[in-house]
């Protein structure tokens, strides 16, 4: 399997320390996301937005991970068999794991390039498919790791800190 | 600039009468890409759009949206206007292109957003 680290400047030691040891989740939620269903995506990442809206975290950071699950959600959507999507809220941080059904991505560091995009027809019709979401992801997460290989299943999962 | 200031100079329609039309606007995006829109994230923001499917309302629950535009005379459906009443976002409909409505606004004094 392909696997792929984004840590921004400055979160290396912190990243570190939460991988080392993260303890147990203050809250958890779990939402599935079937495949092309347009209708339901998105709603996870609402539930998981006013959820950290109510427990007070900063509104630049909040939407900060409210963009980046977003773009991830849609991502399953978009281009999976379907996943799921786990949310766990520490005291300090969120992160999010998105783990889908295949088929994969074949190259990562290409995905990763502003523009690039293998969105379909109705996908583009909808108004995705420009080639930002994992750029997007990646522009607001103080981490991003992603693995996965042309015909498995990819798990894309990052960490954001609250201040 | 507020809300109605935007009808009136777009030549628009309200999409559903309790919209608050006082509400000011400070700036602008104009975009068909969802992915595009996400990038204002700064400050609220009014966006003027040719896509009328839910997920642009669902945009709405991610960033800050002052109101939408649809432009060249499109019209989401009931339930997504729905959406949008559930939520406050005041929702309006030009006849105007994209362009258009994005050179008046322009002209008019309102700025583009941060991004």
């Amino acid at each position: 399997m392909a696997e792929y680290w984004f840590v921004a400047d400055g979160y290396n030691d912190k990243v570190q320390s939460f991988l080392a040891d993260n303890g147990d989740s203050e809250v958890d939620l779990m939402f599935t996301v079937p495949e092309k269903d347009f209708n339901t995506a998105g709603k996870g990442s609402s539930e998981v937005k006013n959820l950290l809206k109510r427990l007070g975290v900063d509104s630049d950071i909040l939407r900060r991970i409210a963009v980046a699950s977003y773009e991830a959600e849609i991502n399953v959507a978009a281009h999976s068999r379907g996943g799921v999507m786990h949310s766990a809220v520490y005291d300090d941080l969120i992160h999010i794991r998105f783990e889908d059904e295949g088929p994969g991505i074949g190259d990562i560091e290409q995905a990763m390039i502003p523009g690039f995009s293998t969105a379909d027809e109705l996908v583009r019709e909808l108004g995705f498919g420009a080639g930002l979401g994992l750029p997007n992801i990646k522009k607001n997460s103080d981490a991003l790791h992603i693995v996965s290989d042309a015909g498995s299943s990819t798990l894309v999962e990052f960490i954001i800190f609250f201040s | 600039m507020t809300l109605s200031d935007i009808v009136t100079l777009l030549d628009g329609e309200v999409l559903y009468p309790e919209a608050d039309m006082n509400r000011e606007v400070p700036c602008a995006f104009a975009s068909d890409m969802i992915s595009d829109i996400l990038m204002c994230t700064k400050e609220p923001t009014l966006l003027l759009t040719g896509l009328t499917n839910n997920q642009v309302i669902r945009l709405s629950d991610m960033i800050d949206l002052s109101g939408i535009v649809f432009v060249r005379g499109k019209r989401p459906l009931q339930d997504v206007i729905d959406m949008a009443a559930e939520r406050g976002l005041p929702i309006i409909s030009t006849k105007f292109t994209l362009y258009r409505s994005s050179g008046l606004l322009f002209n008019a004094g309102l700025r583009s957003c941060k991004i």
